[in-house]
């Protein structure tokens, strides 16, 4: 897994700030929203990566500045040895055709003005020179491959119920055949028997076309079932970072703890019997974040040294990696 | 035990130019003073409607209450003209409603918004009204309560929205408080205090609650029962071990099954329920399930299964077939 070629993408020291103008006459640059502040991480080829954390947590601009959907402020994105970092814009376009992204709203990310042929063709027409009959049969392969009817590819997205509109979403991505899919909350915004069957769609195609994801959610228990391994993300910088098994058997920082413990059980027996950790309050604004560790304000552990001073981040284990001053030291 | 809500043959439909939705088709049920109930299924499953229905907020038209009884403390609520209803909604039975941005009004402030419903039901005095809002958002758990009577709701985050609308949900006492997935749109921490926070407040109130969800995870550790719907009907009614122990219907099985568990073995693969919902203008005769069934026969196309006491602790189900599965011990 860890030879040098297995590595598809990576991220080192990833930066991306937002800057905050204020004023009318002179708009002064007076401070940043850091949304993601010194992030590295490895994707290896075929895996899926999946990357939690709490609204605002930074997870999103991660996986868009991976595509560079958002030039990063500093640090590198390393995807199949090219740094990205001094490409022109013609040449990431070509080397976007290998990443592609599956957003969040299925309501917002289709045109409501185009047939689901026409958005499904999009890609194809920018980065392919399919003309024609090819290129509707490849729509239509496309529409079979996610498991709809491809005799659909004149009808409107508003025609489609949220699950089936999903799948549009990843027909789409999936039409340049490429190396990463980038899903970003793909299933938070539907019914979890329809979650499920998208899930499943996800799990399948990676199987038959040997994709490599980066799947980014809030729902913990969701992103364990398809990941191999988990980034924990909280107000911009990495928490944790394990295998999947690993992180939930064995998890070292107080906010993971504590995600893990918000997670539903759909069993009145054992959701009786274990303890919640309640987590007080809201994640604080990036805007200002709190001096020392980023989660002090919310964390039951925190002491002296976590208000003085930011945690390195150090691999406790073997792949198992933490910021935290108490890594280690505290017990289940 | 005298009930406290009482549902007979609740119908409601609504009138669109495409034809007539059934959206709720007869669903009958009671809820004790003080009792959790859960209330699962997917969208579009009459769920929201049927909790719009107790409150009478039906839009009429296009909407239409077509047949049944809603027994409130000893009152039919169908029966009642526009202001005796008004006495009840918000003050006997109150409800926290999904997106707690849109259901806040952005150009008020959240202390005048709690207190508008004690001065209406109350009858209390702008300074009396204050200072019982301002025990009412530190009720719900929110810091320096008096400071953010004063706020705008965009100056609240997602989960203080929502500790405030059940603040004013709770302003006047309630006897049944009908959450409609409250936690949808937020974070599964922010979720998880919501939760508590809930459970926390019933128990001290000893408010009946409804709990709406979409999400049979949530609710396990919550809800004294719960009543599983699909398409207008309520097809599986039980207390919560029985549900989540003895699933009887196919579809409560489904709806476990799309769950990811925390602790499952890995490469488990999930058993989602095929198909979508059905539609409600043109509901067939047969069993509402049967187009997405695994376990589906002959007799379920044509004839409709009603609710069977499934045992002695009052789990009901509607499906021709739940007794074989049973015997089989098909999960």
């Amino acid at each position: 897994m860890n030879a040098e070629n297995s590595v598809l993408v990576r991220v080192r020291n990833l930066k991306k700030y937002f800057p905050v103008y204020q004023g009318i006459l002179f708009n002064r640059h007076v401070k940043d929203v850091k949304a993601v502040d010194d992030v590295s991480f490895n994707i290896f080829k075929g895996e899926t990566l999946g990357l939690v954390g709490e609204t605002g947590c930074g997870k999103t601009t991660v996986g868009r500045t991976i595509l560079h959907l958002y030039k990063p402020t500093s640090g590198q994105i390393i995807f199949d040895q090219v740094d990205l970092t001094d490409l022109a814009e013609n040449e990431l376009r070509h080397i976007r055709q290998r990443m592609q992204m599956i957003f969040q709203d299925p309501y917002a990310s289709l045109n409501p003005r185009m047939t689901v042929g026409s958005i499904i063709s999009a890609p194809l027409d920018v980065h392919t020179s399919l003309k024609g009959l090819d290129k509707r049969e490849r729509v239509q392969e496309l529409l079979s491959i996610v498991g709809l009817n491809p005799g659909f590819v004149n009808r409107y997205p508003h025609e489609f119920s949220g699950g089936q509109r999903q799948r549009i979403g990843i027909a789409r991505a999936l039409a340049v055949n490429p190396d990463l899919v980038i899903c970003d909350e793909p299933i938070s915004s539907l019914d979890v028997s329809i979650q499920a069957q998208v899930v499943n769609l996800l799990e399948e195609l990676q199987d038959r076309l040997g994709l490599t994801y980066l799947f980014i959610a809030h729902d913990l228990s969701m992103v364990r079932h398809i990941s191999d391994r988990m980034v924990v993300m909280y107000l911009g910088k990495v928490m944790e970072l394990a295998d999947r098994d690993e992180i939930y058997k064995n998890p070292m920082h107080p906010y993971t703890r504590a995600l893990l413990s918000a997670v539903p059980i759909p069993d009145p027996d054992k959701a009786i019997r274990r303890d919640r950790i309640i987590l007080e309050g809201d994640i604080p604004s990036p805007l200002n974040p709190p001096k020392g560790c980023n989660f002090n304000s919310r964390c039951p552990m925190a002491t002296d040294i976590c208000f003085q001073c930011e945690p390195d981040y150090v691999e406790m284990d073997s792949n198992h990696f933490v910021a935290c001053h108490h890594a280690g030291k505290i017990n289940r | 035990m005298e009930a406290l809500l009482n549902i007979k043959d609740l119908k409601t439909r609504f009138h669109t130019e495409d034809g007539i939705v059934n959206a709720v088709n007869g669903v009958s049920y009671t809820m004790d003073p003080g009792e959790v109930l859960g209330v699962v299924g997917e969208s579009g499953c009459g769920k929201s409607v049927h909790a719009l229905s107790i409150m009478r907020l039906i839009q009429i038209p296009p909407g239409e209450i077509a047949s049944g009884e809603i027994w409130f403390n000893g009152q039919d609520l169908l029966k009642l003209n526009s202001s005796e209803i008004r006495k009840i909604r918000g003050r006997e039975i109150a409800m926290v409603f999904q997106d707690p941005m849109s259901s806040l009004n952005p150009v008020y402030k959240v202390g005048f918004q709690i207190a508008e419903s004690l001065k209406l039901h109350k009858n209390m005095r702008e300074k009396e009204a204050r200072e019982r809002s301002a025990e009412l958002l530190s009720l719900v758990g929110i810091p320096e309560p008096k400071k953010r009577l004063d706020n705008y709701p965009h100056q609240f985050s997602g989960g203080m929205r929502q500790r405030a609308m059940i603040a004013m949900a709770l302003s006047c006492d309630p006897k049944l408080l009908i959450a409609d997935e409250p936690t949808t749109a937020l974070d599964v921490t922010i979720q998880a205090q919501i939760i508590d926070l809930v459970i926390k407040l019933q128990e001290e109130l000893g408010m009946a609650v409804m709990w709406i969800t979409h999400d049979l995870g949530i609710v396990a550790e919550m809800v004294h029962k719960i009543n599983v719907m699909y398409a207008g009907f309520i097809v599986e009614r039980g207390n919560v071990r029985d549900i989540y122990k003895n699933t009887l219907h196919p579809y409560t099985k489904g709806l476990l099954g799309s769950l990811p568990s925390i602790d499952e073995a890995p490469g488990t693969k999930l058993v989602s329920i095929p198909g979508l919902p059905p539609d409600l203008i043109n509901l067939k005769s047969g069993c509402p399930f049967y187009a997405r069934c695994t376990y589906r026969e002959e007799r379920c196309r044509n004839e409709r299964p009603s609710l069977e006491l499934a045992d002695s602790n009052g789990h009901i189900v509607a499906c021709w077939r739940w007794e074989e599965l049973q015997s089989e011990g098909v999960k």
